[in-house]
């Protein structure tokens, strides 16, 4: 395919715009106690639920949207948002692929999705996708047999209060900060998985399991709780361009790792990032935190952020458990007029703990890119170890890539080492590709997927291939 | 409004009353300058730990003290003679901010070179002073920067006329005095080196030991084209001194700065360290080494612009903390857009001996140009026990070799110091300031015998 339409297809506006079609239940623009009575009524939840998120509400109210990133974007009127509108009944979406944007198909095709998925993805009524995979059906019942939870939040809230009760906030409290305190006061949806002590997921989970429950909105609370020894591997979100008719949004997710626990969450996004001049795109403001709260607990945390017009976002670990674990491995790549100030936090608290930071950063056309981190070694935290690595690549003369790492080291025992390095496409690089008969595009292709490839290997096999095809196809048109 | 602030402007108001009696009107440009100064510090307050840039120190030890004024430089000669730095030099001697002619060492300045006290450069020729004041370190920089405009009656003027070359170190001498009530100075220093010209400048701070005073220091420096200045600032004041102080440097093109930071003393020790490279070639290197011990604070704020293509920095600062002692550093390099083919490095290694000890590192990058090499690393951690071992290994016991290789640590730093009266006077200082359990003080006095030998 020509680069160019190739070009085109990816950076086309998105059709369907921002517009939300009036719908009966619509809450109009806003934002007070009343709404989100509305939300906790309309989501049949109990009264501690609707205590708690109004909790979070006046404590939103007292603060302040942060201003330390090294973001700029016009400011923020909540009191313009939507904070409801129900799913889209299944008569309005497409009812099959044949009418869905042959081009946004064509996309998929690339990025080698899978047949059913892609009708999920496009927006296709999902009951109609759904009847024909009866795979998801076939998860259900493993999951079930093997006692673990799995289910959104609103289902969770209503079937399992007690342990909603006991760990949601316990990470991410509802004052954390600002756009936690609004998500724990608005969020609409999500995803509950609960692992009982001592299992281990039959499958790795994902969010497209469950795409047909509901629309998870642009307020999206996520909370995964390991039992002692459980393991679970879960991956977020997908490589196609999503389709979403939100500009905020303000996700959390929070993980509880308990006695030898293991966590492996996977994240993809590619949502919108806006048109070549940044107009439009979303604006993802997201708190993901990890509480390796058991002694040789482990949370790890691979990324690929690829879409929004602007990331703010910090996977963290709380290092509680002696002897715990966390991991942090990202990919981000930003091109056109994106800008993402992403990272992670490493606090050892406990003995022995250990954590690992690798961040590969692209920048091209006009974007600009920080990586910013915290890693932080307690009085307690005796032998701790850290090992960060941020490296920044540039392609083009009118991006931005910076590195703002702080260390905060209070005990004498812990090894800290932290290497960050910022370069270019060697020009020797690209002509020993081409000299050997591989096109220039390709070739950057070839060295930025060498670039990243520490952190593709963190990710699930087929996420992987995934993410290798939506790197090409993010970078196309950056090069030459 | 802040009461801290408020006393310091009262002090500001009683000094200017008191000058303008004495001395009559200044001229108007230090009057509008001091009048700016007072309005930017009334405006920002003393930093508070939410700046991002004092986030990990915090000065209320200075903004809650009342601090005079000396009005005289009286200063003990024989107490002098220990503390100065035992070198043939050019020296000026300033004794809590207030400049000792007697305590000077002025003769046989080369021709082309110009070093006199900032008061008398005022005298002589104001408006020559005027034009190059401010233009770097403006009342914007900082609280501290603002505080030292309103205040600013002494200092030195460095001037090397193109060319010329000193070929002794200039020392610029500020003695902390033991004082019944604390007092405060604000020096200002301006360096003005032409095109090809080269210096030695040493920045030394010392003093009685039980002196308590606060020091905010503004220097300026401007290189021409294909000037080269090695910059020393050696801090051995007193454990309960207070000092913040701002270094800003300009660099012409194929201008050389290297800037060697030691810093042993102090109580609350801020160092901003600024270099613009704005012409092609431009190269600079900022060597750090600090030692924290007690209940020392020590931070390193360090940036380095590349403004212009083909500009060099290099960054190495090693910092060694015992007890209850805090260090910060903030290395920043940042390239802007269109300058290309730039090289920045930057390393940071930290050694904690104690388990109360306490580092902050932040070495941060912002490139905004793709051609470039830049990379930072930093570690904290213990030493390298295969080291330890090689020692062991032979016959040197295990706290001895903990103790060498701390030592080789800063040594890494000190190696590339040129004058051997500073290198060694640190050396000794750091071993002399390590832990008893290293035994080495036999090797110290060794050392110290053989020296003055």
């Amino acid at each position: 395919m020509a680069t160019q339409e190739m070009e085109q297809l990816v950076r086309r506006e998105y059709k369907e715009g921002f517009i939300t079609d009036i719908e009966s239940d619509t809450v109009p623009p806003g934002l007070d106690e009343s709404t989100i009575a509305f939300i906790s009524n309309k989501k049949g939840e109990p009264e501690w639920m609707l205590e708690w998120r109004l909790k979070a509400y006046h404590q939103w109210l007292k603060m302040t949207p942060p201003s330390w990133a090294h973001l700029n974007y016009p400011p923020i009127d909540y009191q313009a948002i939507s904070y409801y509108s129900a799913p889209k009944r299944p008569e309005d979406m497409p009812q099959s692929l044949d009418e869905v944007d042959p081009k946004l198909l064509e996309t998929y095709e690339k990025l080698g999705i899978p047949l059913h998925e892609r009708a999920a993805l496009a927006g296709v009524a999902v009951d109609a996708v759904f009847d024909s995979v009866s795979v998801t059906t076939t998860f259900k019942e493993k999951l079930h047999e093997a006692g673990v939870i799995f289910c959104s939040m609103s289902e969770a809230i209503r079937d399992y209060p007690e342990l909603v009760k006991q760990y949601l906030g316990t990470v991410v409290p509802q004052g954390d900060n600002y756009f936690a305190a609004l998500n724990s006061a608005v969020f609409t949806d999500g995803s509950f998985v609960f692992i009982p002590e001592g299992v281990t997921c039959p499958m790795e989970l994902s969010t497209y399991f469950r795409i047909n429950e509901a629309n998870t909105g642009q307020f999206e609370r996520t909370l995964i709780v390991c039992e002692k020894q459980a393991q679970v591997s879960y991956l977020e979100g997908c490589t196609a361009p999503m389709r979403d008719e939100n500009q905020l949004h303000a996700a959390v997710v929070e993980l509880v790792a308990l006695e030898d626990a293991s966590i492996k969450y996977s994240t993809v996004q590619n949502w919108y990032p806006g048109d070549e001049n940044g107009k439009g795109g979303i604006y993802n403001f997201v708190t993901k935190r990890g509480d390796c709260r058991g002694d040789r607990s482990h949370i790890s945390w691979t990324q690929v952020e690829t879409g929004s017009a602007i990331t703010w976002k910090y996977p963290s670990c709380l290092l509680r458990g002696k002897d715990s674990i966390g991991e942090f491995y990202s990919v981000a790549v930003t091109n056109g007029r994106q800008q993402a100030d992403t990272g992670t936090k490493m606090i050892h608290i406990g003995e022995g703990t250990r954590s690992t930071i690798v961040a590969k950063g692209i920048s091209a056309g006009r974007s600009n890119q920080s990586y910013r981190g915290l890693v932080k070694i307690g009085p307690r935290a005796k032998n701790a170890r850290n090992f960060t690595q941020c490296d920044s690549l540039l392609i083009g003369d009118t991006c931005g890539a910076h590195t703002f790492p702080y260390q905060e080291i209070g005990n004498s025992t812990a090894t800290i080492e932290h290497e960050a390095t910022t370069s270019k496409i060697g020009e020797d690089q690209l002509f020993y590709c081409q000299s050997r008969g591989i096109s220039e595009e390709d070739a950057v292709n070839m060295i930025v997927n060498g670039f990243c490839k520490d952190v593709f290997q963190e990710l699930p096999m087929e996420f992987a291939v995934e993410a290798e095809a939506l790197l090409n196809v993010t970078l196309e048109g950056a090069v030459g | 409004m802040n009461s801290d602030v408020q006393r310091f402007l009262d002090r500001l108001t009683e000094r200017s009353a008191q000058r303008d009696a004495s001395q009559g009107p200044e001229p108007t440009w230090i009057a509008a300058r001091r009048q700016a100064g007072a309005a930017r510090f009334e405006a920002l307050g003393f930093p508070n730990r939410r700046v991002e840039a004092w986030k990990y120190t915090d000065v209320r030890a200075i903004a809650s003290g009342d601090f005079q004024l000396a009005t005289d430089a009286e200063f003990s000669p024989a107490t002098t003679a220990t503390l100065t730095l035992p070198v043939e030099a050019h020296r000026l001697t300033f004794v809590d901010g207030v400049f000792s002619a007697s305590l000077s060492q002025l003769d046989d300045l080369p021709q082309g070179v110009q070093l006199l006290p900032l008061s008398q450069a005022l005298e002589d020729n104001h408006e020559a002073v005027g034009g190059p004041l401010g233009r770097l370190t403006g009342v914007e920089f900082s609280s501290f920067s603002a505080l030292n405009t309103a205040f600013m009656e002494e200092g030195a003027v460095l001037r090397l006329a193109p060319g010329s070359v000193v070929d002794k170190p200039i020392i610029l001498q500020f003695l902390s005095r033991a004082n019944d009530a604390p007092v405060m100075s604000h020096p200002r220093i301006l360096v003005e080196a032409g095109s090809r010209s080269e210096a030695t400048l040493i920045e030394h701070h010392i003093g009685e030991d039980t002196a308590a005073n606060f020091t905010n220091l503004v220097e300026e420096i401007i290189l021409d084209r294909g000037a080269i200045l090695t910059h020393y600032k050696l801090q051995e004041a007193p454990l309960a001194d207070l000092h913040v102080a701002s270094i800003h440097v300009e660099q012409g093109r194929d201008s050389r700065f290297t800037s060697f930071n030691l810093n042993l003393g102090g109580g609350l020790v801020r160092n901003d360290l600024v270099t613009e490279l704005n012409g092609q070639g431009a190269e600079a290197t900022f060597n750090g080494l600090f030692y924290g011990q007690g209940r020392q604070h020590v931070d390193n704020h360090t940036l380095a612009n590349h403004n212009a293509p083909r500009t060099f920095s290099n960054e190495n600062y090693k910092g060694i903390l015992d007890d209850r002692a805090h260090g910060v550093f903030n290395g920043k390099v940042v390239v802007k857009r269109d300058s290309q083919q730039i090289e920045g490095f930057q390393s940071n290694a930290n050694l904690l001996l104690s388990d109360r000890a306490h580092i902050d590192a932040k070495p941060e990058l912002e490139i905004y140009a793709d051609d470039v090499k830049c990379s930072h690393g930093t570690t904290t951690g213990q030493l390298d026990e295969e080291a330890v071992f090689a020692l062991r290994t032979r016959g040197i016991d295990e706290q001895t070799a903990r103790g060498l290789l701390t030592l080789a640590f800063a040594g890494e730093v000190l190696e590339q110091v040129t004058l051997d009266v500073i290198s060694e006077r640190v050396e000794l200082a750091v071993a002399g300031k390590l832990p008893e359990r290293f035994n080495l003080a036999g090797l110290v006095e060794t050392a110290v015998a053989l020296g003055e030998e």
